[in-house]
């Protein structure tokens, strides 16, 4: 196991960390870093739909990186748009790790 | 218009600033009359904002500098250093830095911005990674823009988020560049260097840089910035800087010992392609220099004026930075909160800065000061008066008669 797969912070989330449900685990992360319940899909967009601002998506993001034990290079932060962009890039990343 | 169409909703809110007749972002002084005082029309302001940490813009000795070395050498080099060769007082200025740091090399950017857009986008390139905390300055982010790199970024202050990063790149090649900051400008507090330090020592092909824009002439025994009072300086390979905070004046550079610096000359598209400094600019930072180092009294000074500042505010009961700093910054319940406090205290005689996000950490709306060696202790207890009458008035505070302790603002990582 790697060392970021198990978040100790919180049970629940560390669990599905464990299930290694990449797309579950960034549903669950953007819905606990949002001020109030928004409806999210995968095609709901991040800067537009959720209101987060450049700084506020790479901190959110960082939270995921923990997650996953991965580093999102911030050039492809930039292309993301959508949540099902969010969900592709880690998903490629993982892969290739 | 269609191509400021994008720009709308912060056009609406720049307007409704211009309106109210109190736009921070657009301050004019009329006059200034010194390093710690202005005029805006009829009305004589305190200056709390302007990042003149050892006050030496009007010292006369730096002043004759500049006059001199325009006389001499006239107003301007009207172009480059490559293509148009240098002066001498460009070598001079490069060769003190360098002397001053106890470094090999140093090179004169135009401006401190130029000197991280240069760094950054230069030594990290295409293979290799750069590794920022998270919560450095614009210049920081627009350097590694500007190169080829890989760049990501790690908790800000946070030695272990920093070793993840560093972990999961072992065994890809290239080098990695960790950037770092030794004073943030916009809570004032510093970085955990030393254990930045360690944790670099842990990896191989890792290099250092320390940005020490607010930190020269503020911190270390001889002024030198963080890594010389974290007495880490062997472990940081490249400093960066500049010329218009502690020194008075405008430009950057950066001083290493790395073999082979001067090939960045010709490498570094932020130090080729734009004018080098004026003569009269070079000459009067050569001599701030000089006063940086022969008066460390002035060092004394803005440590005390800036605890002065930070325990003033902080027993007034605002929310004040981490540790007390130059930069001395209170939270503020929202962005029309701050604005309106920053139009009360500047309408009562004090220039302060608002500060908002993105540029902010963690979405924090900041009133933000500065203080200087300059200042007296009467204009830093005036200033404190003005901020427990604005902050009275307005409710940020409670009244005289109760005593509460500000609290803290943790910038740490989780």
């Amino acid at each position: 196991m790697r060392a970021g797969e198990f978040n100790q912070e919180s049970g629940s989330r560390g669990v599905s960390a464990l299930v290694g449900d990449i797309r579950e685990i960034i549903f669950e992360t953007l819905r606990s870093s949002l001020p109030k319940p928004v409806e999210i899909t995968e095609k709901t967009h991040i800067v537009e739909d959720l209101g987060l601002d450049s700084v506020a998506v790479m901190d959110f993001v960082m939270e995921i990186e923990d997650r996953l034990d991965i580093s999102v290079p911030l050039d492809k932060i930039a292309e993301i748009e959508t949540v099902g962009d969010l969900i592709a890039a880690m998903q490629n990343l993982r892969a290739g790790s | 218009m269609s191509l400021f169409t994008k720009f709308a909703p912060l056009a609406a809110q720049y307007r409704q600033l211009e309106e109210a007749g109190a736009n921070p972002f657009n301050v004019s002084f009329d006059s200034v009359l010194s390093p710690t005082e202005a005029m805006i029309k009829d009305q004589p302001v305190l200056l709390l904002g302007t990042n003149n940490y050892l006050g030496l813009t009007y010292d006369p000795a730096v002043i004759a500098k500049a006059v001199e070395a325009t006389e001499l050498y006239g107003t301007g080099t009207t172009g480059s250093r490559i293509a148009n060769g240098s002066y001498d007082g460009h070598k001079q200025l490069e060769h003190a830095l360098a002397g001053f740091f106890n470094r090999k090399h140093g090179m004169v950017f135009s401006t401190g911005y130029q000197a991280n857009l240069g760094m950054l986008s230069t030594l990290a390139g295409k293979d290799d990674h750069l590794i920022l905390d998270a919560d450095s300055h614009a210049s920081i982010y627009d350097g590694a823009r500007l190169g080829h790199t890989q760049v990501t970024r790690f908790r800000h202050n946070s030695p272990e988020d920093l070793a993840n990063r560093l972990r999961r790149l072992e065994g890809t090649p290239g080098d990695k560049v960790i950037v770092v900051e030794g004073i943030y400008s916009m809570l004032g507090d510093t970085a955990p260097l030393r254990e930045f330090a360690a944790v670099k020592r842990e990896y191989a092909n890792t290099y250092l840089v320390v940005d020490e824009a607010h930190s020269l002439g503020v911190l270390g025994e001889n002024g030198r910035g963080l890594a010389e009072a974290a007495c880490v300086e062997q472990d940081v390979d490249f400093v960066v800087g500049t010329f218009s905070k502690s020194l008075g004046g405008v430009g950057g550079f950066c001083v290493s010992d790395a073999e082979g610096f001067d090939i960045l000359r010709v490498v570094t598209r932020p130090y080729m392609f734009t004018a080098s400094l004026p003569p009269g600019v070079i000459a009067a930072t050569l001599e701030a220099l000089h006063q940086l180092q022969t008066r460390p009294g002035l060092r004394r000074q803005l440590s005390a004026n800036a605890n002065r500042l930070y325990n003033g505010l902080a027993a007034l009961g605002f929310t004040v930075g981490p540790e007390p700093s130059p930069v001395v910054s209170t939270v503020m319940p929202s962005p029309e909160a701050a604005f309106a406090f920053w139009s009360r205290l500047l309408h009562a005689g004090l220039y302060t800065n608002v500060s908002l996000p993105p540029a902010t950490p963690k979405g924090l709306a900041l009133l933000r000061s500065s203080v200087s060696a300059a200042h007296s202790s009467a204009q830093i207890d005036h200033a404190i008066a003005m901020f427990a009458e604005a902050g009275r008035e307005m409710g940020l505070i409670p009244p005289a008669s109760v005593q509460k302790q500000g609290e803290v603002i943790l910038v740490a990582a989780k």
